[in-house]
């Protein structure tokens, strides 16, 4: 169980990894990087999941196949985008070669 | 029982090991050099964590779920393959806004189960649900005005009193949730209000701001989905969740800071209501033809290139990046200046000019720049006209003064390629277009590059 101030450690300790992790980025890579934490949250995909494996009544089925149906357009997406651009990313070196 | 208790661990490893992924992915996504690595372990991730969750314990309804992803990762896929680099931002939107209504899905459907999560994990429940259905429809809402389906920003007095009036409205109705259990209809009318919220937030709000709104709308659904996370008891989320709701916090405030703007600012007011009345700009923008300018940047020492959006839509980067590749071999220095908005996002230029081919070590940034203005010969300026506004340096009436700008104006020749001679997206007159040294080559800026290249191949 991930409960209490446990739960609450867990948030703190993540925002300062998501903060950190940030910090020191170049400009050059803030669309890529808002699309890479973008597909990230695309993890929205597993709680659906479950949502929906736990749904019982139409009216929740449909909610659950819904957030499925999101949770995976975000996750599938985010990656397919993101995944273009920094392929793009190369240096001179790379080019020549 | 025993055996549900490994399976419990072989999902909660699993998870762990998705988050230890995302946290390295991100951090490779944070340095050109390592960053194509970075997407990839992230989506290692995404793939541990998405299937070891078919084997949760008291599931059904795997038909349909296998549908639902069937659909939504293929829909996915095929948009995202297909979209031109230059509408990135409005995808991402998208994208995010379908995160934000997942999340607020599984609220909805957790809220109707009738299960009682107590006070503190209710309370969260319905936080992220109201967050998630905000972006969901506040992303959309910002697809539809950088995709150019919705034109106007739609504004009225009073706005502001009816958002804050939707806002207390739908926590009212969060907080009857959490304390009444409210039924069915209490929950639909919950979720409508979040949904009406995101909409009337977000149409007031200007195309030019729109990137720093996707950026919040991004580190939003992060949140909504770690507490959905704290809800569905899943650490894969909470980590993920968190950990793109502070990384997407700090990258909006890093956005706002380059457009000069705060984001209460962003949020709350239009750009250039305020009343500042930039000064009257006296001279003549003086015309050049493509074969002087072929012939001053061929003889130059360092050529530094300065372009805009303007570029990217007359898709003439692959032509500008021919034209540095030609002076390059005659031994000419040449470099690119991105200002930080330059394009829709910060980045997104970079990523246009990459699509092209240039590699990024002759591509610098504003900081890294701007004091070898001076010592340059020609700056040439392609699509792009606030970013190099000289009135933001030194014109305190200017409603951009004090925006951070390249300082083009330094250079001993200032080309500009332009259209005609309108403003630019602020609508300001720019100065830089009236100083003696700067010549204007009116044209299209696929076509004008083009010409140059003739002009110097002719030399």
């Amino acid at each position: 169980m991930i409960d209490g101030f446990i739960a609450l450690y867990i948030f703190m300790l993540a925002a300062f990894v998501g903060y950190e992790v940030i910090g020191r980025v170049p400009s050059i890579l803030h669309t890529p990087l808002m699309s890479g934490s973008n597909f990230i949250h695309g993890i929205v995909l597993v709680g659906a999941m479950v949502a929906l494996g736990r749904a019982d009544t139409t009216l929740e089925l449909a909610i659950g196949f819904i957030g499925v149906f999101l949770g995976a357009g975000n996750a599938v997406g985010g990656y397919v985008v993101t995944e273009r651009m920094l392929e793009m990313f190369k240096s001179s070196k790379e080019k020549d070669s | 029982m025993s055996e549900m208790i490994s399976m419990r661990s072989v999902i909660e490893a699993s998870y762990f090991i998705a988050a230890i992924l995302f946290i390295f992915g991100l951090k490779r996504m944070s340095s050109p050099v390592t960053a194509r690595g970075g997407i990839i372990w992230a989506g290692a991730g995404m793939v541990v964590a998405t299937l070891v969750t078919f084997l949760y314990p008291g599931m059904g309804n795997y038909p349909l779920m296998m549908t639902a992803i069937f659909i939504g990762g293929v829909a996915a896929w095929v948009s995202g393959k297909k979209v031109a680099m230059t509408d990135m931002p409005q995808m991402i939107a998208l994208y995010n806004g379908m995160g934000g209504g997942a999340a607020a899905a599984i609220a909805a459907v957790e809220l109707l189960g009738g299960e009682d999560h107590g006070l503190v994990f209710g309370t969260l429940a319905v936080l992220g649900g109201m967050i998630g259905a905000v972006s969901f429809s506040g992303s959309l809402i910002a697809f539809a005005k950088l995709q150019g389906i919705m034109r106007r920003n739609f504004r009225f007095s009073g706005q502001q009193v009816l958002n804050l009036l939707l806002l207390a409205a739908t926590v009212a109705t969060a907080a009857y949730i959490v304390l009444a259990h409210g039924d069915v209809n209490i929950v639909v009318i919950f979720f409508l209000l979040a949904l009406v919220l995101g909409v009337t937030m977000t149409v007031p709000i200007g195309g030019a701001d729109m990137p720093v709104v996707i950026s919040l709308y991004n580190a939003l659904t992060g949140l909504a989905v770690a507490f959905e996370g704290f809800v569905l008891q899943n650490a894969a989320m909470i980590i993920a969740g968190t950990v793109v709701g502070a990384a997407g916090s700090l990258l909006t405030q890093l956005m706002a800071k380059a457009m000069n703007r705060s984001l209460a600012n962003v949020l709350f007011s239009g750009f250039g209501e305020e009343d500042g009345q930039a000064s009257e700009v006296s001279g003549s923008m003086k015309p050049i033809e493509a074969a002087d300018v072929a012939v001053m940047m061929a003889f130059a020492n360092k050529v530094l290139i300065i372009p805009g959006y303007g570029m990217a839509v007359a898709q003439a980067q692959h032509k500008v990046w021919e034209l540095t590749q030609l002076l390059k071999s005659r031994g000419v220095d040449v470099k690119f200046a991105i200002h930080p908005v330059a394009g829709r996002m910060p980045g997104h230029m970079n990523v246009l000019l990459a699509e092209a081919g240039v590699p990024y070590d002759i591509i610098y940034d504003e900081d890294e720049i701007n004091p070898e203005f001076p010592t340059a010969d020609v700056a040439l300026i392609i699509g792009a006209n606030d970013v190099v506004n000289p009135a933001a340096r030194n014109d305190t009436s200017s409603p951009i003064y004090g925006m951070p700008i390249l300082n083009a104006d330094y250079a001993k020749n200032v080309i500009v390629i332009k259209r005609g001679q309108g403003t630019g997206f602020s609508g300001i007159e720019n100065a830089l277009f009236f100083l003696d040294h700067t010549r204007m080559l009116y044209g299209d800026g696929q076509a004008m590059a083009s010409e140059l290249i003739t002009e110097v191949k002719s030399l």
